[in-house]
């Protein structure tokens, strides 16, 4: 095997990508071969580091130096001066926001001091296409393990003790899940990874599909052996193009190295797996849903009982689990159950993966303990609020989810503990929001979104949540009366308890956990006609501070209803009958004229 | 190849359908592939003609009104052709805090889009999506299959107006 004496990681998460990450690798790939170092010198695409923020990354080894916004024409100086001259390129290494001090050292940065990574360990690290570098990475020993040394029972025994509880939302214990299958009767039995991961600002699962996806089939074959499964079916998004891409491949490169197929490692066990591409439907996530639409019908859940793990797929004993619940399974086998019961909080286990995004300095992924603190994620790991903004709530959990506000961010990031505070864990989307933004208008968000994904079937969800949204409309346009937030409520309680599937369950959840802890904000709406975050336009008016103004006229060209007037170099008004409110005049003023208010 | 290519750019009705023939056929005309065989059939066409759902209804003896029902269930089937580019604007958590309304209107105004229309000349489709899963670009729009970033209102103009100059040029060199 070749020996380098560096290697230099260009990220190809879907973030970095945008950023121009595929340039730069050709660019350092040219430098390094005009100055002959390529057999020195090795240069990995790798998935996702996690801090998307600071895109295009670029990360050098042995050092571990990060440089952060690399563009395709840094990629001379860092092969001249890092890679030739062994200097560091200071003007790209990152910079703490608050000292301005610089962090070479990846490992150094706070973002990455309070994680701890198990299931995105590789993630960045090794190149997401070569089946080796997961290998060398302790790849498939678990599944070795498995088929040499272990019995299916004892498998399942391993995840149960681990505590290991269902990461795509309600917390199922997995390793009781997986016997609940093994014992029902019926073949052939199926294992399903839901990667239809569909909550707008939750993109954890992208990356592991993205930067380790042999990790993910390893962990549906631990599964499949332990449940006594032949075939499986990975369910991904068709939105997400690299992750399809990149899943391919690794099935294929697994197929020809016989671990999927027949008489996997020369052993009895044969688990064939199929990838089915989603077609655009949040409602598929739903597991009844999902089975339905591998079979290629419309994706529209079904009561339960009976569960999947009776009558899933064609009527088989079906386990279906998330993709994070997967890559778990098989660092657990190799490092054992204990070990994994050792991190988190009593009743939640191990680590989850959450996405930082919304109002936060560093935007990302982040892996973290259970039972660690909202304010560790947001303000040590996150870096808390850019621009010197107020936090005001951060909404957990996607559509399903709740806001919770300053006074809740102690609370601990456990399933119970946030169940109780009107949030869930959920997939792990953690949106940060700060003083501009309005709590009715976030909550108007979550609601038309699940209206329009709302598959039809059961009244509650169809037109309860349509009902609700006619609520907040009215509110946010500023003729809402009080009785509407106790309407809301009403409605609210009734969908959560009579919807059919977890869809309509849990779409009253941004309204109720708003209602209770951000109630002024809808009084304010409600009474006052104001909007204090100023974003609900029918509630604002623009206008033109005289004192500042120079009369450049660019507002005036600016706006589209020429609601504009004035002379040049006088200060100009804006009628407010012709407004508009689309705000193209605000972002033209360079004198910080306009006012919302 | 040359049919192939004006049988592409020609959406008029079909004079065969040796196309979704031969995707049928690799899916053994199975009722539980629908979902596979409508997704290559858009693949190949740029959308599902409606013709073609019937056909595919006949040959998989599903009921027709099956098919359709299946087609209009999931956003990503489309029954009408599309422009030339796709404009695809997140509406996700991080996006709409971050603005994303402001440049769906910025787009509006400059093409005279609603979200689903496509501009009269069919250089361009204005679509909206859930989510991208690039958070930490918010707020983004992808044109085909590149990602625009940290968007502002002023920002889309640009893009659009730059994409605009392009198409107009090739258009002008064919």
């Amino acid at each position: 095997m070749q020996l380098f004496r560096a290697h230099v990681l260009v990220c190809g998460g879907t973030g970095c990508t945008s950023g121009g990450s595929q340039e730069i690798r050709a660019r350092l790939e040219r430098e390094i071969q005009a100055n002959n170092l390529e057999n020195e010198v090795k240069l990995v695409i790798t998935g996702c580091h996690g801090l998307c923020e600071m895109g295009p990354l670029v990360i050098v080894y042995p050092e571990g130096t990060m440089y952060t916004h690399v563009q395709p024409d840094d990629a001379a100086e860092i092969v001249s001066e890092h890679l030739l001259k062994g200097r560091i390129v200071q003007r790209l290494l990152y910079k703490e926001p608050m000292t301005e001090e610089q962090v070479p050292h990846y490992g150094d940065l706070p973002f990455y001091k309070k994680q701890h990574r198990v299931v995105l360990s590789n993630c960045g690290y090794i190149n997401p296409e070569v089946l080796e570098e997961y290998i060398a990475r302790d790849g498939y020993a678990a599944l070795a393990k498995c088929l040499g040394e272990m019995t299916p029972e004892e498998v399942i025994e391993e995840v149960k003790k681990s505590g290991l509880r269902g990461r795509g939302g309600a917390g199922f214990p997995t390793g009781l899940k997986w016997s609940f299958c093994r014992n029902a009767p019926g073949e052939p039995k199926y294992v399903v990874c839901n990667a239809d991961e569909g909550d707008p600002g939750a993109f954890m699962d992208r990356s592991v599909l993205e930067g380790d996806p042999h990790r993910l089939i390893e962990g549906m074959l631990i599964g499949a052996y332990a449940i006594g499964a032949s075939e499986g079916y990975i369910y991904c998004r068709a939105e997400y193009p690299l992750a399809v891409k990149r899943l391919k491949l690794a099935m294929k490169q697994a197929e020809e190295a016989g671990l999927l197929g027949d008489n996997i490692l020369g052993t009895d066990f044969s688990f064939h797996l199929h990838l089915k591409e989603g077609a655009g439907a949040f409602v598929c996530g739903e597991e009844t849903a999902l089975m339905a639409s591998i079979m290629g019908e419309r994706g529209m859940p079904r009561p339960r009982p009976p569960f999947p793990a009776n009558s899933g797929l064609w009527g088989k004993p079906t386990n279906i689990n998330n993709v994070e619940t997967w890559a778990n399974i098989p660092d657990i086998i190799r490092r054992g159950g204990e070990w994994f019961a050792s991190m988190g909080t009593e009743k939640s286990k191990g680590t989850k993966v959450f996405a930082l995004t919304g109002k936060v300095q560093n935007t990302g992924l982040v892996e973290v303990p259970m039972g660690i603190t909202l304010r560790e994620i947001i303000f040590e790991i996150g870096g808390g609020v850019p621009n010197g903004k107020k936090f005001k709530a951060v909404q957990i959990g996607g559509p399903s989810g709740g806001c919770l506000p300053e006074s809740q961010l102690d609370l601990s990031v456990d399933y119970e503990s946030l169940t109780a505070a009107g949030a869930i864990v959920g997939s792990g989307g953690l949106v940060v929001m700060d003083e501009d933004t309005c709590i009715v208008d976030v909550a108007r968000f979550f609601l038309s979104f699940t209206r329009a994904e709302s598959c039809g079937k059961c009244t509650p969800c169809r037109e309860g949540i349509k009902r609700m949204l006619e609520v907040l409309d009215r509110i946010a346009n500023g003729e809402g009366k009080m009785e509407d937030l106790e309407l809301l409520e009403r409605t609210a309680l009734v969908i959560k308890n009579t919807a059919l599937c977890g869809l309509g369950q849990t779409a009253p959840n941004p309204i109720l956990s708003t209602l209770r802890y951000f109630r002024d904000e809808y009084v304010a709406h409600i009474q006052d006609k104001k909007c204090p975050a100023g974003v609900c336009t029918n509630l604002l008016t623009y206008s033109i501070q005289p004192e500042l103004c120079r009369g450049c006229t660019a507002c005036a060209k600016v706006c589209p209803v020429g609601a504009i007037s004035g002379e040049i170099k006088k200060p100009h008004v804006i009628d407010t009958e012709k407004c508009i409110k689309c705000g193209a005049c605000m972002e033209k003023c360079r004198f910080g004229a306009i006012t919302l208010g | 190849m040359s049919t192939q290519e004006v049988a592409i750019k020609d959406p008029a009705p079909m004079s065969s359908f040796s196309k979704v023939d031969a995707i049928l056929a690799r899916h053994h005309y199975a009722p539980g592939a629908l979902i596979s065989i409508l997704q290559e059939t858009q693949e190949e066409y740029g959308y599902v003609p409606p013709e073609v759902l019937n056909h595919i209804a006949k040959k998989t003896r599903l009921r027709p009104a099956h098919v359709y029902g299946v087609a209009t269930f999931y956003t990503q089937f489309r029954l009408e052709p599309l422009g030339k580019q796709i404009i695809t604007v997140c509406q996700g958590t991080a996006c709409h805090v971050n603005g994303s309304e402001m440049i769906l209107a910025a787009i509006a105004e400059e093409l005279g889009l609603q979200p689903g229309e496509t501009t009269p000349d069919g250089q361009f489709t204005l679509e909206t999506v859930a989510c991208l899963g690039c958070c930490g670009l918010a707020p983004v729009m992808m044109i085909d299959g590149t990602a625009y970033g940290q968007l502002t209102p002023d920002k889309t103009r640009r893009v659009l107006n730059d994409l605009k100059t392009k198409a107009a040029q090739t258009k002008k060199k064919a």
